[in-house]
């Protein structure tokens, strides 16, 4: 049945593609037809499959010769980010609802990008993975270098190059597995199993988790995803945040950690406390939470402090996987969870609802626009936004992120403190956003009169999809078991059982 | 049908098609078509008479000229049948783009059908004299298409290629004179065969002292210019670049291969042990080629040199894949290497041939519309007033990208698969290619199709009904490869095994 997300999709996109293209209504409709199909299907493949273990869905030879198979599986890791992916698809649909531009196209590419992203996190085959991984790269670049705003065609390229990057080392990882591990098989089971040598494993996992870290805005290669998420289109930016950036936190876990465990062995000997890749990668990680935290504090651009956030949230994902311990782990898939959807909605907020009425982002201007009293639900939309993105109880934030402090403690105490600074400035950086968006005094009222046009009234589909992000977060964060039953054994089966 | 000779009828078809076309007038490029239909047609049933175990088939064989060693000895395995199936495809392809011939329209369509000829000679002879005359056959049209029909510098262009490929045919024909010489011999198979046992080396250092290594690089040198490899590929640029936009289709298409195609068939199972002495400059040539080509694509301005720089990196990868599997079997491991960087050679001859005949098919059609415009810069948001056309040519360019779901992608990612164990720094390198490329292609795609539309593309007309239909197939065909690459590797796995099998490094 989860197939049929990735199958459905596709056909979209195909369909989009060929609809007329003087009918923007009936694209759009189709499309939220398409993903709220996909989502179902998300949702009754993730009731039907928590509990069971991983489920192989489909598994038919591909390439015989070469011993690649179209396997695709799912495990509780897995069913958590189709579902992700089921939400923020169906949210993007309704946050795009005012593309006019070549309205069928720009679904089309956003089906493709979605499909794409369901193929990963179902690929139990590693060539597969790498398939479905690079097919979401170009539909990405089209949504941004079309449909974009600021210096869109810089932001795409940039974007497809560092993921283009990021693939190549992947290949070379996967090339290096495929030859050394003597099967004859890309299926990720098959080469967890192969017992693939320590030295190599030494090397191979840095350069593969850099690969994919690169797309979850690991620090120092993160400055793709500012300029990404300003240039994209809301809806992009929000699948960006949402979904892509998963996409490499789940290929460092999937694919890195789960074919090359014994990479983040001590080296031997430690420099400064560094004794591993493990605590590099930990290093890195607690630097992007603080750094994205700081640099999201100083942003004149709405835009930008959201898409800093998202490269420190990124962090406690990364920070999480280091961890290595239960709780810390299951706390990282539950982060990429809970950041896609909040991730989502910030960018939905400050992209669609705020920009398309105010057509500025910078916060100096938009602080004359009181736009408390002009658009009081986006504020209070961006009120319960901003308390989840802080990470307050009550929010799926607040279980995720407590969850990956608890892991790295018992991993590593500085961790956790440094982290801990992170949160607090994340706390100020909302704060400051908060502040100067909607709630500033700072100029009189006159000056709306130089803005004088009425602001648009908000329209249901945005209604809708802060509704259901919110009622998502919250529903999460009062009672995560139900995310949980399915992340746990999995990270438990992925512990124990030294990759897959 | 075991009586009919097949590969001799599909030799002298265009040879026929040509001699009508001459005659026909303006109505020679209807001839050209309805030949080379029958001439596709043809190559597809030679594909679905190969033998099954791998080995060559369709053999005829006659005496020629018994004192020199000559032999009529024709026959194919699956690389060559795909061979004749790219070299069908790519020259109706090219007849298909080649519309607008105003200018003695008789004498092009000839030249293209015996330029055809040439290719389908070449790719089933089995004896080098037999060869070589198709080799050198091929050659004299493709100089006159370039020189009568080609752009400003067209002159230069034309001698500059003749020159060079003479150069390396010369060194091709005293290599394998002073082979001849030493064993009285010119048939591939037996030549093959003496190499393999190790006696061929013995007869030609009896006979003229220790020259077999100089004959292997003056073989070498020969295919290293057609296909090219660097240094050796500065005819190139200029050729493609001044040659009518459907000649280079057939330069590109099909020509370039006849040099990957004499690497497999010629040097490896002849002067494989040579090849594999010289393994490692060979190997630095062959990334220099892929990342040299990439990077000089990245450089250009001219859309027509883009893609004749990034023909260069995508026939670089085959050079890639063909010297490094130059090593002796040492076990399973690297057998399995060994095959999987050779299919991947002949799927990339295949799919390189098929992608980049269709880019430069839509340079011709680019040009027609723009009043010869090639310079990317004059471009600018085609996608606005002409939306399939940037569809179907943006389909084309990724999969010149190598993207995965179409044809370009499989051919790169085995040869990758076969030469990461083989040589793993040569593979690591060699991914930049892969990345320049991706960006040339990206930036292609950035600065003709999006952006605002200039006023003077503003009724740039779309692709018409007649040329949709024509591309349609092509487009078909790479999502085919891409989706289900084990069509074309499952009937040249067998061969490819048998290859490998009868080469000795």
């Amino acid at each position: 049945m989860l197939a049929w997300t990735i199958y459905l999709s596709f056909a979209g996109a195909l369909l989009e593609a060929l609809l007329p293209k003087d009918k923007p209504a009936l694209a759009r409709w189709s499309a939220l037809a398409i993903a709220l199909a996909g989502c179902g299907l998300a949702v009754l493949g993730f009731a039907a499959g928590v509990g069971h273990g991983r489920g192989v869905i489909a598994d038919v030879p591909w390439v015989p010769s070469m011993g690649i198979r179209f396997t695709l599986a799912a495990d509780g890791i897995s069913l958590v980010l189709v579902l992700l992916t089921g939400l923020a698809a169906v949210a993007g649909v309704l946050f795009s609802w005012n593309i006019e531009l070549r309205t069928n196209e720009f679904f089309a590419f956003y089906l493709a990008l979605i499909g794409g992203v369901y193929g990963v996190f179902l690929s139990y085959d590693l060539f597969l993975l790498f398939v479905f991984y690079e097919i979401a790269i170009v539909p990405k670049y089209f949504l941004i270098s079309i449909w974009g705003s600021t210096r869109r065609e810089y932001g795409a390229m940039k974007l497809a190059l560092y993921s283009f990057v990021g693939s190549a080392m992947v290949l070379i990882g996967l090339l290096a597995a495929y030859s050394s591990s003597g099967s004859r098989s890309t299926g990720l089971v098959q080469l967890a199993h192969a017992g693939l040598p320590v030295s190599f494993q030494m090397w191979a996992f840095p350069l593969v988790f850099v690969g994919f870290g690169i797309l979850a805005g690991m620090w120092p290669f993160h400055t793709w995803a500012p300029t990404g998420h300003v240039a994209a289109p809301t809806a992009a930016s929000m699948l960006l945040a949402g979904v892509v950036m998963k996409l490499g936190a789940y290929g460092c876990l999937r694919v890195a950690m789960g074919l090359f465990p014994h990479g983040m062995d001590p080296w031997g000997f430690s420099y400064l406390g560094i004794g591993s890749w493990r605590d590099v990668f930990a290093l890195l990680a607690v630097i992007g939470i603080v750094y994205g935290a700081l640099v999201a504090l100083v942003q004149s651009d709405f835009k930008f402090v959201i898409g800093y956030s998202s490269v420190s949230h990124m962090g406690f994902v990364l920070l999480g996987l280091m961890t290595l311990n239960q709780i810390g782990m299951t706390g990282a898939v539950l982060q990429m969870f809970s950041h896609g959807i909040i991730a989502g909605l910030l960018f939905a907020i400050v992209g669609r609802i705020v920009y398309e009425r105010t057509h500025t982002r910078q916060l100096a201007e938009i602080e004359g626009m009181h736009l408390s009293k002009r658009l009081p639900f986006a504020a209070w939309a961006f009120v319960i936004a901003g308390v989840a993105s802080m990470g307050l109880p009550g929010f799926s934030g607040f279980i995720a992120e407590f969850q990956v402090l608890v892991g790295s403690w018992s991993a590593n105490p500085w961790w956790t403190g440094a982290a801990g600074v992170g949160i607090v400035v994340g706390v100020a950086y909302t704060w400051r956003a908060l502040q100067l968006a909607f709630f500033s005094d700072a100029h009189p009222v006159a000056h709306i009169h130089e803005h004088g046009h009425e602001l648009a009234a908000i329209t249901w589909p945005e209604v809708a999809g802060v509704s259901m992000l919110v009622a998502v977060s919250l529903a999460v964060g009062l009672y995560p078991k139900m995310l949980l039953d399915a992340i746990e054994p999995a990270v438990k089966a992925m512990l124990a059982g030294g990759g897959q | 049908m075991n009586g009919i000779p097949l590969l001799t009828l599909l030799t002298v078809l265009p040879l026929v098609g040509a001699a009508i076309a001459l005659l026909s007038g303006r109505h020679a490029r209807a001839v050209a078509l309805v030949t080379t239909l029958a001439a596709l047609a043809l190559a597809l049933l030679v594909w679905t008479k190969l033998p099954a175990d791998g080995s060559i088939g369709l053999l005829e064989r006659t005496a020629w000229e018994p004192s020199l060693g000559i032999e009529y000895h024709l026959g194919v395995d699956a690389l060559g049948a795909l061979m004749l199936v790219l070299s069908a495809i790519v020259t109706l392809m090219s007849v298909d783009a080649a519309h607008r011939v105003h200018k003695q329209p008789g004498l092009y369509f000839a030249l293209v059908l015996m330029l055809e000829s040439g290719l389908f000679g070449s790719f089933t002879a089995l004896n080098f004299f037999h060869w070589f005359l198709f080799w050198e056959l091929s050659l004299i049209p493709a100089f006159f298409l370039i020189k009568l029909w080609g752009g400003a510098k067209r002159g230069p262009a034309a001698t500059q290629f003749f020159v060079y490929t003479m150069a390396g045919s010369v060194a091709l024909l005293l290599s394998f004179l002073a082979v001849f010489l030493a064993t009285g011999n010119m048939d591939f198979g037996q030549l093959g065969a003496l190499a393999a046992s190790g006696s061929l080396e013995k007869m030609v250092t009896a006979h003229l002292g220790p020259v077999m290594m100089g004959l292997a690089i003056g073989v070498l040198a020969g295919f290293a210019v057609k296909v090219p490899m660097a240094p050796f590929h500065t005819w190139l640029p200029a050729a493609y670049s001044e040659a009518p936009s459907p000649v280079t289709m057939l330069l590109t298409g099909a020509m370039s291969k006849m040099g990957v195609y004499g690497l497999l068939r010629i040097a490896l199972p002849i002067f494989g042990h040579q090849i594999a002495q010289i393994r490692t400059p060979l190997l630095v040539l062959a990334v220099v080629t892929v990342v040299m080509g990439a990077w000089a694509a990245a450089a250009q301005k001219d859309l027509k040199r883009v893609f004749a720089y990034s023909s260069v990196n995508h026939l670089g990868y085959c050079l890639l894949g063909i010297f490094a599997l130059a090593v002796p079997a040492s076990g399973l491991a690297t057998q399995t290497s060994q095959a999987a960087a050779l299919n991947g050679v002949i799927l990339q001859m295949f799919n390189h041939g098929i992608t980049a005949a269709a880019l430069f098919w839509f340079i011709a059609m680019m040009q027609e519309r723009s009043g010869g415009e090639r310079w990317i810069d004059h471009f600018g948001g085609l996608r606005k007033p002409a939306p399939v056309l940037a569809g179907m040519m943006g389909i084309v360019l990724f999969s010149s990208l190598g993207l995965p779901g179409l044809n370009g992608f499989v051919g790169e990612f085995l040869i990758f698969r076969g030469v990461f164990p083989l040589s793993w720094i040569a593979a690591t390198v060699s991914i930049l290619g892969l990345l320049v490329t991706a960006a040339v292609i990206l930036t292609v795609i950035q600065k003709v199709f999006t952006g605002p539309v200039l006023e003077k593309w503003a009724s740039f007309p779309d692709m018409h009904g007649g040329e949709r239909l024509a591309m349609a197939p092509v487009i078909g065909l790479m999502f085919l490869l891409g989706l289900l690459p084990q069509l074309v590797v499952d009937s040249i796995n067998p061969t490819v095994m048998n290859l490998l099998a009868h080469w000795r490094f």
